[in-house]
Parts: C-alpha cells; sequence; structure tokens
C-alpha cells in the first residue's frame, strides 16, 4: 500500500504549534516522538470510561480494564513475531527492561570473574545496568570497539568470547550514531558459544519491522514513548525458557501466587514480572501506536526514514566545515555532526530560534563521544512526520549558524 | 535586537574565539575543575590570590561559547577583586543571567551585562554560570569537582 507521508502529519496534533514564532520544525524523535491523536484519545478513552484495577475486579469495569491490557499485550506478542503472548512483559522502558535482565538472569547466573560482553556505542542504559551487576557478583565488562565509520568491529567482537563469557547486550541501532547492527550474524556467533544476547530495541523498534524469532534473539527491549506511545511504557521480550527460569526482579501485588510468612510462592509469565499495578493508561496507549504503526506499515516507514536520511545527508555534506560522526553504511534515521569552530550547543540554540529541535550534547553516549574524539554532538533525527521541508529548515538553519560565527 | 542576535553579539564571539587569561597557571593557590556534564563543557580555573585579594586568574578547557565567553571576561573582571567583591559580583552576574536585564545590577556589572541575553534561555544559564561556580568553590578550597548537575 501507497502512504502519502505529507499527510500523516497532521495526524500529530503538537506539530501544528509554534517555536519561537516560527512553525516547529521536529528533529529529535530519537529523544522521544510525538503521538497521534489517535494515541492521545485511547488514553483519555480508558479514563472516561474503563478506569479499574486489572486482574482483580470481578466487576465489568476491571474486565473491561483488563481485557485492553491484555489484548495490547497480544497485539505486541503478534507484532514482533514472538512465539508466546507470556513473552511479552510489560515495563516502564527500555531502561526497566536491561535492569530487569541484569538483576534477575545476571545475578541468578553470573558469578566472579565471569564477563559480559556490551559494544562502545551503547547508550549509557545498556553499560550502567551492567557495570552495577559486574560490581554486585565480581564480573568484568568486556566491549566491541566500533570502527572509524562507526561501525560494529565483528572481527573483535567475535575474538571476545571466552568460556567465561555470560551475556552480551548489544544495540540494534545506536542512538548517537545511527548505526543498524548485524544482529543476525552477532547473535549466531555468540549462540555458537551457548551465550545469550539481550537487545536494546529502543532505537530500532519505531523506524524497522522487527521480528524477534526471525532474529533469534534471547531478549528484546523497547520503549512505547520513542515509537509515538506514551512516556513510562516498554516491553521486554523474552524466551519464554530463559524467563521461566529467572527469579521475580521486584516484589509485590499481581506477581504472586499465595503469599504467607513462611513461603511465597510466584505467578506464571508474564505476571511474575509486572509487580504492583502497571501503568494501564500508558500500555491502552502503547496499544494505539502498534495500532497507528501497523497501519502505515513498519516497511513503508522504514523506506520513507531511509530515503530521508539519504537526502539530509546529502545536504548536509555541503555546509561548509560540517562533519558526520558515523557514516555505517547501514543507518537508522539519525545524523549526529559538528560543525568547525561551533560548539553543537550553540548550534542547539540558535538552531532553536528558527523553530527547530535538535539535541545537542553527548546523548548518553559518553564513550562514543571519547572514540570519536568530540565533546558532543547535534543530532537530527526523524521520525516518520518528518519531510524534506524539514530537513531544508535544517540547512538553512545551519547556515545562519555559518553567518553568526564567521 | 533579537534575543538570539543579543546572545551571540560581538564581544561574546571574541571571547569565545580568544578567550583572555586562557592556560595554565604555574603558581596557583587555588585551582579547580568545573564541569557541565550535559554539555560536556570542561574547565580548570587557576587562582592567585595574595593576602585576600585575586591577583591573577586564568582558565583552560573547551566548552561552548557562552561558557568560554563568560569565563574569559569573568577572568578580566576579577583581577584586583577582594573576597567581598568577589561575592558580591558573583550574585549581582548570577542574578542578570537569570533574571535578565536590570539597569543597577548591569551598571555595576559594566562589561559582564554582555550575557545579559543568557536569561532568555534557560537551558543556557548553567553554561554562563559554570566558570563562576568554579571561582566559588576554587576560593573556598571546596575538594570537590564543581559540576553543573
Amino acid at each position: 500500500m501507497m502512504i502519502d507521508f505529507m499527510t500523516l502529519r497532521a495526524d500529530f496534533p503538537l506539530l501544528q504549534q509554534k517555536n519561537r514564532g516560527k512553525p516547529l520544525v521536529y528533529l529529535d524523535s530519537g529523544a522521544t516522538n510525538q503521538k497521534p491523536q489517535s494515541v492521545i484519545d485511547a488514553m483519555n478513552q480508558y479514563y472516561i470510561s474503563d478506569n479499574a484495577n486489572i486482574h482483580r475486579g470481578v466487576y465489568e469495569l476491571s474486565e473491561r480494564a483488563t481485557y485492553q491490557y491484555e489484548k495490547v499485550r497480544h497485539d505486541i506478542k503478534e507484532f514482533i513475531n514472538a512465539a508466546h503472548t507470556e513473552e511479552i512483559i510489560f515495563t516502564a522502558g527500555t531502561t526497566a527492561g536491561i535492569n530487569l535482565v541484569a538483576q534477575s538472569y545476571g545475578r541468578s547466573k553470573l558469578k566472579v570473574l565471569d564477563e559480559i560482553i556490551v559494544s562502545a556505542m551503547e547508550h549509557h542504559s545498556n553499560i550502567v545496568p551492567w557495570q552495577l551487576l559486574a560490581e554486585q557478583v565480581g564480573a568484568n565488562l568486556r566491549v566491541v570497539p566500533i570502527t572509524d565509520n562507526g561501525e560494529m568491529d565483528l572481527e573483535a567482537y567475535e575474538k571476545l568470547f571466552t568460556a567465561r563469557t555470560k551475556i552480551v547486550a548489544i544495540a540494534h541501532a545506536s542512538n548517537a550514531l545511527g548505526t543498524i547492527n548485524p544482529l543476525k550474524q552477532m547473535i549466531q556467533i555468540a549462540h555458537a558459544h551457548n551465550v545469550p544476547v539481550l537487545v536494546d530495541g529502543a532505537q530500532a523498534f519505531p523506524h524497522m519491522p522487527v521480528d524477534v524469532q526471525d532474529l533469534d534473539c534471547d531478549f528484546y527491549t523497547f520503549s512505547s514513548h520513542k515509537a509515538y506511545g506514551p512516556t513510562g511504557v516498554g516491553v521486554l521480550y523474552g524466551k519464554q525458557k530463559l524467563l521461566e527460569k529467572m527469579p521475580p526482579y521486584q516484589g509485590g501485588g499481581d506477581m504472586i501466587e499465595s503469599v504467607t510468612f513462611a513461603r511465597t510462592t510466584y505467578s506464571k509469565l508474564p505476571f511474575k514480572f509486572e509487580a504492583g499495578t502497571p501503568n494501564i493508561s500508558g500500555v491502552i496507549g502503547f496499544g494505539a501506536a502498534i495500532r497507528y504503526l501497523q497501519q502505515v506499515g513498519m516497511q513503508n516507514i522504514a523506506v520513507h526514514e531511509a530515503e530521508l536520511l539519504a537526502y539530509a545527508t546529502q545536504q548536509l555534506v555541503t555546509i561548509p566545515g560540517l562533519k558526520i560522526i558515523g557514516t555505517a553504511a547501514e543507518k537508522v534515521g539519525v545524523i549526529s555532526f559538528v560543525l568547525d569552530g561551533v560548539h553543537p550547543h550553540d548550534i542547539g540554540t540558535i538552531l532553536d530560534d528558527h523553530g527547530i529541535a535538535v539535541r545537542a550534547g553527548h546523548h548518553c553516549a559518553m564513550p562514543v563521544m571519547e572514540r570519536f574524539n568530540v565533546p558532543a554532538t547535534v543530532r537530527a533525527s526523524f521520525g516518520l512526520y518528518n519531510t524534506h521541508a524539514d530537513i531544508d529548515a535544517l540547512v538553512s538553519g545551519l547556515k545562519d549558524v555559518l553567518r553568526l560565527f564567521k | 535586537m533579537s534575543g538570539l542576535r543579543e546572545l551571540y553579539q560581538e564581544v561574546i564571539i571574541d571571547h569565545s574565539r580568544q578567550p583572555r587569561n586562557f592556560g595554565v597557571l604555574l603558581d596557583a593557590n587555588h585551582h579547580k575543575e568545573g564541569f557541565n556534564p550535559l554539555c560536556g563543557d570542561k574547565l580548570k580555573l587557576y587562582v592567585v590570590e595574595k593576602n585576600g585579594v585575586i591577583e591573577k586568574m586564568q582558565f583552560e578547557g573547551s566548552g561552548c561559547a557562552i561558557s568560554v565567553a563568560s569565563a574569559s571576561l569573568m577572568t578580566e573582571v576579577m583581577r584586583g577583586k577582594t573576597r567581598a567583591e568577589v561575592e558580591a559580583i558573583f550574585n549581582d552576574f548570577h542574578q542578570l543571567v537569570t533574571h535578565g536585564h536590570n539597569a543597577d545590577v548591569e551598571s555595576r556589572l559594566g562589561k559582564l551585562a554582555v550575557l545579559a541575553g543568557v536569561a532568555e534561555y534557560p537551558a543556557r544559564v548553567k553554561c554562563a554560570t559554570l566558570a563562576w561556580h568554579t571561582l566559588k568553590a576554587a576560593i573556598a578550597d571546596d575538594p570537590q569537582a564543581v559540576s553543573t548537575e
């Protein structure tokens, strides 16, 4: 089905406003993206007519809320092609999913001197939870280096495996460089060493079709708010056989079968990992976002954003003194760059004055900044609602930066 | 003058390009590192203080135009000032970059008043004040590194 992306912008009420008196050009979807009206409506409707706690009430209202919440779990299972609905665990976001695996799987499996493989392009949220685990159990972190164009060094990766390697944690796509990693190949290599792989899917899930069975990843975690849904919700997918053996991460209501002071038994999957009343309205909003993505089509989105990336790259390299950081062959719609003699933070402020929202800073990836020897970069990142006009505005804003700093 | 032209006026661009009093000061009796983790601005401040008076002050580091210009202007203004005067200028400067134009404050601050435009950009106040908080900690001999977060 052909989609006219120009018309989709109208689905996003926030994008209709002005920023510092200019039409808003939103190029920070890598941080969080804007929400279509259907997501906002779904959350409103839930509070207007269906709000009740789930999995408890015997009354109709609670049954309705429970049905809607569990329907989203089923929809996400279909969307990412998981084998079982119980493999979909609702979390507070990608970070929460990684911490869950590090603390539950990691603490029960890793011992002194065991090794965790991460890469040099990870977001802090896929580094720090593993460092905490490493400190707790006396394990060590091994880091896959990246090449000068921002790709994973696969030869070095393969050499990092030892008999002590217990888990690999890597991003599907890099938030700071845009690189899409060769996941299938990396997972095959890990599995050949009997090592499970956690994938941080935050930057990939909203931009391309994801099939967890095809990837054969052991864990895949992503956030709603980077995928056109509300903040405070995410999903951890895990293979059933792994999740079943893992101890609970947090204790509380909803995750127990029976409680006495002598002994507590835990619920089955997925509830074992969902302690306490979850973010019900958030999950329902995320469900609406998934429906929106299905209507547009993930393959269509991938093609549209790849075209935007090609156009933006072509336009940006014409600006004197501009250098793109991260030039991998396979990228999501993320362009990080620096400009000779002008600090990214100043560029961010000047672009803001043109109505353009970009991110300036280290993007929670300080090791990446160190690797490329820059204190910070400017990052423009795209969503399905962006157009060539947004990129033209960016280019014109950058020309103004050069005029101010000449 | 638009907010942006005021923020990036010539004096500021000039001081960011050619910061005054830039470099290590080996005879410093106070020195301190300041760091803005959000944007990666980093500076080291060196102060020579004799009998309660700032004799010399230098800095090194990297950062955005606002943070470098603010540090450069500060090192010029603080020369020859007593601790009490440093404190008073600090308070005036903080007032200026958080609340904007104020004739009394600006007349006391002299050339530092060029940074008044920062007040329109709350996200940039940390850039403008990094060197200043670092100075405060340096002369207090606070052992902790300064961080804006």
